[in-house]
């Protein structure tokens, strides 16, 4: 194997440094666990941020019929359902020979994905990460979550609250219900939305715009404001992202998009389906989880990052004009160039909220939303379909494979946060170079690893449970693998050192 | 006894109701007949009564013997009603006097833990299953007022046959009602499906000579393919259809009169 000087967080195979095994338990649970290992002169020489697996789901599925494929796959994420029953949905079309679906059902697609981004953006800045920005990394963790934010910034929360509140009204109204409801049927959608739904769903827009640019003003000024920001958990990474016909920003449907880390274009409009020629999965001993890389870039190089930061660099323009605006200045901030900042995630997620809550006003007076015609022919069968989806996180894919009968031979999915993987492991060993001292994790290294992880809002399931609070442990290891300190803090935010 | 007085030759009681029947009825029968509703599962109106689930369990108290007496030891937890007896009401027939207990929190409370049984003993996974607000089983467990599963799961790894062209089989799914083996025969004149093995071997197996559901004779029409309460025996490609919201138990409750003609009816075949 190759060895990069550059990347030092790949070097499972170097010698003098012993390989963690991950505690099943403290997945199970829901825990965050990093590990830094040190070289022999005690600097930083790999962190490996362990996350939970999804390969199990891709084994559960073999032997399930191709249309509870979209229903199944969206209990992988508690957040985002919707998007893997759209990703699962959009290769079950291909399945059943279908390749335009009526405007009818499109739109009703894209609304559903639209209020499921808006949601999940809005849990993740308002809920999650807010308290972090608005109180200081550093500040006490007993306030520094949203029971803290609703006493302080009272009005601020209960913003983000409604934002959520009809992202999901959007999903129950499409798909029966705000959590594993069902609107796909290979082809189209079930359900026609009525003319009540939408006059409902009018009436909240005009605030839900509002709060989605104020969401975005305050991003704007945090990351503006804050040179300490600018360079935390700093890296310099690719990006892939979906991208529309015109080259504007997309989340339903497109083609791939990658640019380098130094601004150039890799590949554009790519289509999905042949995903397999441009990304590698690399299976490495002490992760479950896979690391995707750009085959054309390599191994060492090829990492790259997806999600918001991605989609916003990537675009060329964002099709709605309050969104567009934002993504103006949000390219002058990176003076013309991508935005590499770590921290830039939240504002760019913000900009994507807004431009989802001006995609469903558009939708909702557009005379196809309320139409009747929800399903397209079927054409011939094909034994191999391919979804893309921009998920809130990023790209998603879902891959599968049939046999004569309609049941699943075989499935690959990769979610976002494998996507990430890699750019996560990455800025955790950027934070930690900077803020440890010693041989001991500080409460202020903790609390500042969890802030760089929370950028990238990866799924893991306790950024679901515990709403702000998520369990994290961190380990010190020296050269020879022995554990120097080890500093966990519980969903309660009590801060626990081993002995 | 005032009840004593007023219960007439052809009259059973449930649950302080006097209910008509007429001979060569069961419980069940007389039942459905006046509307009262006592949980079932592998009971279907029209098919021979087969008396496997358990959950129509009621307590039969013979009338004398009711509360007639002041004897103390009626009173402690271990005695009460020792002339009461446990029965099927779809297989006991109906015989005048008969006193009977069903919608009591004791027999809910049983009928839940087989409910229980039933749902860890197979995959009922709801979130994904088609079936869902359709399912009987899951429209029990409702009305019950289930809400885990409490034994530990099986999760079972059962054959699933999906080379028939328009239906599937789930056999994690089955409950072994038996409902589709009685159908085949006593309605399609079929003898498409029977139950193999015994305990928690017992699995459906498909009569044909490679016991598969290609080879077997059984079509899209017959009432063997749409009368199975839970998600086993689905027609294929045509799950997640029908929106939330207008699903027969979105729409109906488990004891509404003429209920099983709506189940029925409800299903669709795409070939019509
Ligand atoms: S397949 Fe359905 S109808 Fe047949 S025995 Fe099993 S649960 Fe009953
Ligand atoms: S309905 Fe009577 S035993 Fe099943």
């Amino acid at each position: 194997m190759e060895q990069n000087p550059q990347s030092p967080s790949d070097t499972a195979s170097k010698s003098g440094l012993r390989r963690v095994a991950i505690d099943p338990v403290s997945r199970v649970e829901g825990h965050g666990k990093i590990t830094l290992m040190l070289d022999a002169e005690n600097h930083i020489h790999e962190a490996r941020f362990h996350i939970v697996e999804f390969r199990g789901f891709e084994k559960f599925i073999q032997g399930r019929p191709y249309w509870e494929v979209p229903f199944f796959v969206q209990r992988l994420c508690g957040i985002c359902p919707v998007s893997h029953q759209l990703a699962a949905a959009k290769a079950v079309d291909q399945l059943v020979g279908v390749e335009n679906l009526t405007p009818t059902a499109t739109k009703l697609r894209r609304m559903l994905h639209f209020g499921q981004v808006l949601q999940s953006h809005a849990l993740h800045f308002f809920h999650l990460s807010s308290p972090d920005l608005l109180f200081g990394f550093g500040s006490d963790p007993k306030l520094r979550n949203i029971v803290g934010m609703l006493e302080k910034y009272p009005d601020l929360a209960l913003k983000g609250v409604k934002l959520r509140k009809y992202g999901q009204q959007i999903i129950a109204a499409i798909a029966g219900k705000r959590i594993h409801g069902t609107a796909t049927v290979p082809g189209g959608v079930n359900k026609a939305l009525s003319l009540a739904e939408r006059e409902i769903l009018l009436a909240d827009i005009d605030d839900i715009l509002m709060w989605s640019q104020d969401a975005v003003m305050l991003n704007e000024q945090i990351h503006t404001a804050h040179a300490e920001h600018r360079g935390f958990a700093a890296i310099n990474s690719n990006f892939l992202s979906m991208i529309g016909r015109g080259g504007e920003l997309e989340l339903y449907h497109g083609g791939l998009r990658a640019r380098r880390s130094d601004g150039s274009r890799l590949f554009d409009q790519f289509d999905y389906r042949g995903y397999q020629q441009i990304i590698r999965e690399e299976v490495r001993p002490w992760s479950y989880m896979k690391f995707p890389y750009l085959i054309e870039l390599g191994r060492q190089q090829g990492w790259y990052r997806v999600g918001p930061l991605a989609r916003v660099n990537n675009c060329d323009f964002i099709s709605t004009p309050l969104a567009e605006a934002a993504r103006k200045r949000f390219r002058e901030f990176g003076n013309g160039d991508s935005v590499q900042d770590t921290l830039a995630y939240h504002w760019a997620r913000m900009i994507e909220a807004l431009h989802c809550a001006e995609s469903i006003q558009d939708l909702l007076h557009d005379p196809d939303i309320a139409g009747t015609d929800l399903v397209a022919d079927l054409g011939d069968k094909r034994r191999e379909g391919i979804g893309v989806i921009e998920a809130p996180r990023g790209t998603l894919f879902h891959h599968y494979q049939i046999d004569e009968q309609g049941l699943i031979e075989k499935a690959n999915l990769i979610v976002s946060t494998t996507s990430n993987n890699q750019a996560m492991n990455e800025s955790v060993r950027s934070v930690a170079n900077e803020y440890l001292d010693g041989n001991e994790i500080s409460e202020g290294l903790l609390n500042h690893l969890e802030v760089a992880v929370r950028a990238y809002d990866p799924c893991l399931s306790c950024a679901t449970h515990a709403l702000g609070k998520m369990p994290l442990q961190v380990e010190l290891l020296d050269a020879n693998g022995t554990l120097l300190d080890r500093l966990s803090k519980g969903g309660n935010g009590r801060i626990e050192r081993a002995a | 006894m005032e009840a004593k007085a007023e219960t007439a030759a052809n009259t059973i009681n449930i649950d302080g109701q006097e209910i008509p029947f007429e001979h060569g009825q069961t419980i069940m029968d007389a039942a459905f007949a006046a509307g009262v509703y006592i949980p079932h599962l592998c009971h279907r109106p029209g098919l021979t009564p087969h008396g496997s689930c358990k959950l129509c369990t009621v307590d039969i108290r013979n009338r004398i013997s009711a509360s007639s007496t002041s004897d103390r030891r009626r009173q402690t937890k271990f005695t009460v009603d020792a002339d009461s007896r446990s029965v099927s009401a779809c297989t006991t027939p109906a015989a005048a006097g008969q006193q009977i207990s069903s919608n009591t929190p004791a027999l809910n409370e049983v009928r839940k833990t087989i409910t229980q049984m039933l749902f860890i003993e197979g995959n009922h996974l709801c979130p994904s299953c088609e079936k869902s607000g359709d399912c009987t089983l899951q429209a029990v467990a409702y009305h019950l007022g289930m809400l885990d599963g409490h034994f530990p799961q099986f999760f079972p790894r059962r054959e699933v046959d999906a080379s028939h062209p328009t239906v599937m089989l789930d056999r994690d799914r089955c409950i072994l009602c038996e409902l589709c083996v009685r159908a085949s025969r006593e309605v399609d004149g079929k003898n498409v499906f029977a139950i193999a093995g015994r305990g928690t071997a017992a699995h459906l197996i498909v009569n044909s000579p490679s016991g598969k559901l290609a080879d077997s004779d059984l079509e899209t029409g017959d009432m063997a393919v749409h009368i199975c309460p839970v998600g086993a025996i689905l027609i294929k490609e045509q799950g997640y259809e029908v929106p939330i919201g207008r699903r027969t138990f979105d729409l109906h409750h488990l004891g509404e009169a003429g209920l099983e003609k709506v189940v029925l009816a409800k299903t669709v075949y795409r070939d019509e």
